[in-house]
């Protein structure tokens, strides 16, 4: 059962600002579809580990060395800033100084 | 200059047209830009039109008469999904959230693609960052079928494939992570092909499902289709999950076809269902073999998709903050403006996802279901594996009906996850699809056929697609 609570408790943590409304249909959407990938509780899992080979996907990695020189995107980038000044993209206060 | 058949063309003929001097490219891309002036508001397949079309067109001209360029490629018209980045365009993946956004980078895929010198006339329209299987929940509205204006031209690539499908551009750019390629490929009666995961480099595409997400071709023929493939995969650096294919072996002289009999249930309609028998007849009769097979865990497909779908967009879409792009509306706080940012720039379709990801992915409920679902996952590629033991393909319909109306399933977000049955598992696999055209029913309406083939064999599913395509 997907309460209110539990909606107010999602949107807070993907900080999203839901209208009433909005709270609403979630509920009720959210119910019916999680009842439904629920299914999945049931079905059954190999307990042994994959043999090594098995799976088709491997980690790639690249050598840590410098990847890409830095200040040639700057101009471009900050261009799409709601709020910019020089090099840095502004936002409100952080940290209060107690 | 005769007028150019725009509904008979193919890449093959506009390049020879071109080579010999029938049309320049500027003729083609005028060609295109009177269609669209005359369909476009109707269809709603465009979201922008590049004013600068025939001026890229003029200089791919010169370019051509230079003998600079020389590529199938040359000069043909390409529209572009509304998630992959064309250095200063706008880029906005259908949302509020990214309206005014502007590339700062080309995509790997459209790189290669200026190189070829293909002439991008638009970016089409989508359902918002991916999410959705009609293209209804864009933040520009709906696309529709090109073959019926009343019915949806499927998602989310819909514009891409509206656009393929009603002759405003000769092909097309989309990007599939459950289907989102194959299925406005199968309502508009395109070729739509999902490729390998790691086939196509996913640097300068706005991320859904990292782990999912593909992108391809729509094009009207399978040729054309290979050709934009093979231009447009490969490893570029900027993407560790791409990686070069290997060259594959030679073709077998005939198919074997094999068709999971029990996974076609009662959700397909019976026109489909004909089409589709139909369709494995007409492979019979060329010869090649039908091998009924057991993929036992496919059923579990949708969860396992959705679940994991959920989990990694909405870890994806946490970047949209209205801090370093898009949509910004101030709080009393730092902490309030993401709300409020993401409030009011995200629709409603993506924020749901979004709670949904954040469920699975909460502490109590990680296990049981996000591990739970990744393990499953496994089992799903094993079963891919198994059935390429013993076949070439497998066949399913691509989706379980024709085109639906607009507005049909807009109010059950469940019922509209259910029609993607048959491709969800295949991106979960990592496997290519292709949706190849087989017909049209008594509504005029295209019915698909999804073909799959094992990692990195693309060739597989075009030779069958071949067989099969009408």
């Amino acid at each position: 059962m997907i309460t209110e609570q539990d909606i107010d408790k999602l949107a807070n943590l993907a900080r999203i600002a839901l209208t009433p409304e909005e709270k609403q249909k979630f509920q009720k959407d959210l119910e019916s579809i999680l009842g439904y990938i629920s299914e999945l509780k049931d079905a059954p899992l190999s307990t042994e580990e994959p043999a090594a080979g098995d799976y088709y996907l491997t980690n790639v990695l690249r050598a840590d060395d410098q990847a890409f020189s830095a200040g040639e995107q700057t101009d471009k980038i900050l261009a799409e800033a709601p709020k910019a000044d020089k090099n840095f993209f502004v936002v409100k206060q952080i940290l209060n100084n107690e | 200059m005769k007028e150019i058949d725009l509904k008979n063309l193919t890449i093959a003929k506009a390049h020879e047209a071109i080579m010999r001097g029938d049309f320049s490219a500027r003729d083609l891309t005028q060609a295109y830009l009177d269609k669209i002036a005359i369909d476009n508001s109707k269809l709603n397949a465009y979201l922008e039109v590049f004013a600068d079309a025939l001026d890229q067109a003029d200089e791919v001209d010169r370019r051509i008469k230079s003998g600079e360029l020389t590529g199938p490629l040359a000069g043909i018209s390409i529209a572009i999904k509304d998630n992959i980045l064309i250095e200063g365009r706008i880029c906005s993946s259908a949302s509020k959230m990214l309206a005014d956004y502007h590339a700062t980078y080309d995509a790997s895929t459209i790189k290669k693609l200026k190189k070829e010198g293909v002439i991008f006339l638009g970016r089409t329209n989508m359902d918002e960052f991916a999410m959705g299987g009609s293209t209804e929940n864009s933040a520009y509205g709906p696309t529709c079928n090109p073959h019926d204006p009343t019915r949806v031209s499927g998602g989310s690539s819909g514009g891409s494939a509206a656009v393929v499908g009603g002759d405003l551009a000769l092909c097309a750019l989309g990007s599939d992570t459950g289907g989102s390629i194959r299925q406005p490929s199968s309502f508009c009666g395109a070729v739509g092909l999902k490729p390998t995961y790691g086939a196509v480099s996913r640097y300068g595409v706005m991320a859904m499902a990292s782990s999912l997400d593909q992108i391809g071709p729509i094009a009207k023929t399978i040729d054309d289709a290979e050709l934009l493939f093979k231009t447009i995969r490969g490893a570029d650096g900027y993407d560790s999950t791409c990686v070069d294919e290997p060259v594959p072996p030679a073709l077998p002289a005939k198919f074997k076809v094999g068709v999971p009999y029990g996974f076609l249930g009662e959700g397909v309609t019976a026109e489909v269902r004909q089409n589709f028998d139909q369709t494995i007849e007409l492979l019979k009769s060329k010869g090649h073999e039908i091998v009924s097979i057991e993929m036992p865990n496919l059923h579990y497909s949708l969860s396992c998709y959705y679940i994991l779908m959920f989990a990694e967009s909405s870890t994806n879409m946490s970047r949209f903050d209205g801090v370093r792009y898009g949509l910004h509306q101030d709080g009393k706080d730092m902490i309030e403006d993401y709300f409020l940012s993401r409030g009011a720039g995200l629709g409603k379709e993506v924020k749901r996802r979004i709670m949904l990801g954040t469920y699975v992915l909460s502490a109590g409920y990680y296990d049981a279901y996000y591990g739970k679902a990744n393990g499953l996952r496994r089992l799903i590629a094993t079963d891919y594996k198994k059935a390429f033991e013993q076949v070439d393909v497998v066949i399913t319909p691509t989706a379980p009906s024709v085109s639906f109306p607009i507005g049909k399933n807009t109010n059950d977000p469940l019922q509209m996850y259910l029609e993607d049955i048959f491709t969800v598992p295949v991106n979960l696999a990592g496997v290519p699809a292709i949706s190849v055209p087989t017909g049209k029913n008594d509504q005029g309406l295209p019915f698909g056929l999804q073909i799959t083939g094992p990692h990195w064999r693309e060739d597989l599913i075009f030779a069958v697609g071949r067989e099969v395509m009408h």
